[in-house]
């Protein structure tokens, strides 16, 4: 039943996830570069959050809860240009693991490595249009294995909190 | 009052990892290793360091003339340095590093990228200098 009330709980919820991711950004943010020759390389932490939001609550809230994040991050960390770069790359993920939820034919590690590496080539692509240098494109491969590696990380992460922390033990109305 | 609605998302459990998760993994690091071998196969020495800044063109230097080349933008700097037959960024003044710590590049479509400067250092050949036709 959707009253009111469930839905200000929901509200604060997607509050306190989205400020979990923002954790989540600046502690990545704070991490010694992996590999510090090839840029764009991260484990991908706040998409715990947003992975464990796209199954509890949906696909809206899931999106609400990564834009907030992206926001305020580049507000506090980053610039326009690291923005362009954070909403490509969480538009085309958030695309597609919505698309691979809905098509209900993988786990959350499937949904998870397809949003990771969908999140690199939105990267990779607004690279190269920004910079005008398709050669950057060579980076995706190397940005493919990370992608997949931390996806599958983050998915296994993602799925534990999946099913240890059902949603209906938040809102008992 | 608590109403459970068995397909709503609420209660929605996760699967477990799936065959299907397997061959999606499996089909991009396939995709991965083939682009990658077709990478290094395909490569050819460049003779020539092709610099841009902003998408517009900067410089051209010959990769086979030792060379040192101060590249700036603003007040943003990235020292360039050609030798022996190899192109690298020595100094720059981008908070991240990341071009003066990649390693050194002679073959064509090898490049060295500093987002925070825009600067794009790339190795090409004479005979070849228009980039490919998807760009």
């Amino acid at each position: 039943m959707k009253n009111s009330h469930t839905r200000t709980k929901k509200v604060a919820f997607v509050g306190v996830c989205a400020s979990l991711a923002l954790l989540l950004s600046y502690v990545e943010f704070l991490l010694p570069p992996i590999f510090a020759a090839v840029p764009g390389i991260k484990i991908g932490l706040p998409n715990v959050v947003i992975l464990y939001v796209l199954y509890s609550l949906g696909a809206k809230h899931a999106i609400a809860v990564s834009f907030i994040r992206i926001f305020i991050s580049a507000m506090l960390f980053g610039n326009a240009m690291t923005l362009a770069y954070s909403v490509a790359g969480a538009v085309l993920s958030l695309l597609v693991m919505i698309i691979l939820k809905k098509i209900d034919k993988f786990s959350a590690v499937g949904v998870s490595v397809a949003g990771g590496v969908s999140h690199n080539l939105g990267q990779i692509l607004v690279a190269v249009l920004l910079l005008d240098t398709p050669q950057i494109g060579y980076y995706m491969i190397v940005l493919a294995v990370t992608g997949t590696v931390s996806g599958i990380l983050v998915g296994l992460c993602g799925a534990i909190l999946i099913n240890r922390l059902p949603i209906n033990k938040f809102f008992r109305t | 009052m608590k109403k459970v609605n068995k397909s709503s998302p609420d209660t929605q459990g996760v699967r477990r990892t799936t065959r299907n998760d397997i061959i999606l993994i499996a089909a991009l690091l396939t995709l991965i290793l083939l682009s990658a071998l077709a990478v290094l196969l395909f490569r050819t020495e460049g003779d020539t360091v092709i610099v841009s800044v902003d998408g517009n063109n900067y410089g051209e230097y010959p990769l086979n003339t030792d060379a040192e080349i101060e590249i700036k933008n603003g007040d943003g700097y990235n020292v360039l340095v050609i030798k022996d037959g190899e192109a690298y960024v020595r100094d720059a003044s981008c908070p991240d590093g990341i071009c003066s710590s990649h390693r050194p590049i002679r073959y064509n479509g090898q490049s060295i990228v500093c987002l925070p400067n825009k600067v794009v250092i790339e190795i090409r050949s004479q005979d070849q200098k228009q980039p490919d036709i998807i760009a």
